[in-house]
């Protein structure tokens, strides 16, 4: 499998009234042909906005990227105007974004015809009859009961788990080479949800397309990704193979977060672990590890140095933390 | 079972709320929030209730504590018929049952300080007798959830997701009632601060003898842990009832298997072996459920007679009760 896309030291930086947000600060990551990785974190750790600094969406100001490249086809795509036509070739193009919201993300006043015909018109110069009759058939493909007569009705008349699909119909639909699924399911039920990833699973494979899970869920990378990256405060603090990285978690980060989830599956009784304390403010930070105030690992070396950059542990196991997590 | 045991006793309770159309605001059709749903709740266990959106668990939940009086059927609250008392009658019961909102940043009112929101159930039923019993016990309900009593001056805004869920944990203690409702308690918080709440959660309840909690949630592996025994519901009704351990050894109703099935669990290892289901469509509108079995038009295992008889929720042995007659 060869690398489709590989971002750099990644740094985007907004500048706020009361200080410097380093929102991504320096993150790396790859994706190969047809694999699906999963990005985790929680709220406020950067795995969204290194999502759409790739995309250049990015509102600047008060963001700027800062730092770092994404090489893509073999073009960095941070050294396109963010406005230029190569970018517009890939956004939604080559790269397609699912976001979390699909009733903000589709245009209400729009019919979902409209919105999927306009991708197809711009993007593969489609004539509109063509256009409709292809968007009829993604309905189709991602589920859509009727889509026929359902594709002149607006986002309003579908369900959340129905828009959802129209959302995934859209990114779909110029045979993109990557999807990034931002939060896609967190707005829907749980029977939905699975549905949901199923169907991205196999459309996945169906379009020969790489898939991007970014998501604060365990459960669903455990699920689908090959290999996870866990973020924290806009570092990635562990990358790996999903199963060396839920089998021999390193970062304290990672391990507090395996613990401190109920598991379906777990005997009654275990008690869970928090992780104490609050994730960081990320106004001003020190340099030294962001995780160190909450961390039951930690050792002087932590005070005193920077955060430290990953390392390799083994295969293709990286984490970001001086101390040696199996030793205590 | 002793009668004392019992803490709350639901019988056959449903909710309708009407379908108001037209300029005359005429009656057209009733949206069956809960219907004829029983179940019964230890004193000091932890029942939970879970489903999807929409299948009646926050109505059943406001029914227990009349924040709605339901059309129908019996709440038995330590022993007392509740469901129909008028407003004046309710009013002191409240001090023995209180509720913990899902959302903590819209349910503190954020001009009252920490203190206040805290101790205000203190004052509305005349609990406190000076000024100084009111600080003092105000100080040790911020304690009992973790928070410092210092901080009893500041505003909803000074303090982070996970200290107002605490907030709101308190205020619902300040009573000392026997019975708390926990609406989706966690659903907004962070993933590391959501253990916080759960673990204090059942501190609280080891602690204080007789608490006992209604937790109403989507997430299954949540309602899992802290409860005693599960009600799944789908579209009003109860489809399976029984201890959480039984709940994923042995699931019965084909609804909950799914719903099990559905919930990845955060172990790759695992998930490699595990059965999916993944059930087509979608929940119906409450407003038209299917005739029989609600969950017949999704359900793997229907057969014609689903469609025309509504399952009744039968006991299958040592207390596990499910609505299918399929099973």
């Amino acid at each position: 499998m060869s690398v489709l896309l590989s971002v750099n030291n990644l740094k985007t930086w907004f500048k706020t009234d009361r200080g410097l947000v380093r929102a991504v600060d320096g993150v790396s990551y790859y994706i190969s042909e047809r694999e699906i990785i999963g990005l985790v974190g929680e709220s406020g750790c950067g795995k969204s906005v290194s999502q759409l600094s790739v995309l250049q969406l990015i509102p600047t100001p008060p963001g700027e990227i800062v730092s770092g490249e994404v090489i893509f086809d073999g073009h960095d795509l941070l050294k396109f105007p963010a406005n230029g036509p190569e970018m517009r070739s890939v956004r939604g193009g080559k790269i397609a974004m699912i976001f979390q919201e699909p009733m903000t993300s589709l245009n209400p006043v729009l019919t979902i015809g409209r919105q999927l015909t306009e991708m197809l018109e711009l993007h593969l110069n489609m004539d509109s009859e063509a256009a409709r009759e292809r968007a009829i058939e993604l309905l189709n493909l991602v589920g859509i009961p009727e889509a026929a007569s359902r594709i002149d009705d607006y986002p309003h008349q579908f369900s959340g788990g129905m828009r959802q699909r129209v959302m995934i119909a859209m990114a779909l639909s110029c045979n993109p080479k990557i999807l990034i699924a931002d939060e896609p399911t967190t707005a829907v039920d749980v029977t939905t949800q699975a549905q949901l990833l199923e169907l991205m699973k196999d459309m996945v494979v169906r379009f020969n397309t790489s898939l991007i899970i970014v998501t604060h869920n365990l459960g669903v990378v455990a699920r689908y990704a090959q290999r996870i990256y866990v973020m924290y405060a806009g570092r990635i603090v562990e990358s790996g193979i999903t199963k060396d990285i839920f089998g021999n978690p390193r970062h304290p980060y990672t391990i507090g977060l395996l613990a401190c989830v109920p598991r379906l599956d777990e005997p009654r009784g275990r008690k869970l672990v928090p992780i104490v304390g609050l994730p960081p403010n990320l106004i001003n930070m020190p340099p030294t590890c962001a995780f160190l105030p909450r961390c039951p690992y930690r050792i002087e070396r932590c005070q005193q140095e920077p955060w430290p950059e990953l390392r390799l542990i083994d295969g293709q196991h990286y984490t970001s933390c001086h101390v040696d997590t199996r030793e205590k | 079972m002793t009668p004392d045991d019992t803490l709350v006793d639901v019988k056959n309770l449903k909710m309708y709320f009407p379908v108001l159309r037209g300029l005359l605001r005429r009656k057209v059709a009733d949206v069956k929030a809960v219907d004829s749903i029983s179940f019964r709740i230890k004193r000091g266990e932890t029942l939970g209730l879970v489903g999807e959106s929409g299948c009646g668990k926050t109505t059943t939940g406001r029914c227990i504590l009349r924040l709605y009086r339901p059309t129908e059927g019996q709440i038995l609250f330590e022993g007392h018929d509740i469901s129909q008392l008028p407003e004046s009658k309710i009013r002191p019961l409240r001090r023995r049952m209180s509720l913990i909102f899902q959302d903590p940043f819209g349910s503190l009112d954020p001009r009252q300080s920490a203190g206040d929101i805290v101790g205000e159930p203190l004052k509305v039923h005349h609990l406190v007798n000076s000024k100084r019993e009111y600080r003092e016990r105000v100080e040790e309900l911020f304690r009992m959830v973790g928070l410092d009593p210092a901080m009893v001056d500041r505003v909803p805004h000074e303090f982070s997701g996970g200290q107002r869920q605490r907030i709101g944990v308190a205020r619902a203690l300040a009573c000392a009632p026997s019975l708390i409702v926990c609406d989706e308690p966690i659903s907004a918080l962070d993933v590391s601060i959501q253990a916080q709440i759960i673990n204090l959660l059942q501190e609280l309840r080891e602690g204080l003898k007789g608490l006992t909690y209604l937790f109403i949630a989507h997430d299954l592996s949540v309602v899992r842990h802290i409860s005693d025994s599960v009600a799944v519901m789908y579209l009003g009704r109860i489809v399976e009832l029984t201890d959480s351990i039984t709940l994923y050894e042995n699931p019965l109703h084909p609804y909950t298997r799914v719903l099990l099935s559905a919930v990845p669990i955060a172990d790759p290892f695992v998930e490699e072996k595990r059965e999916r289901i993944i059930l087509k469509g979608e929940v119906p509108s409450p407003l038209y459920p299917p005739t029989g079995c609600h969950f017949h038009p999704r359900c793997p295992l229907a057969i014609p007679e689903c469609s025309q008889v509504v399952p009744p929720l039968r006991e299958v042995g040592g207390g596990h009760k499910v609505a299918c007659i399929r099973v």
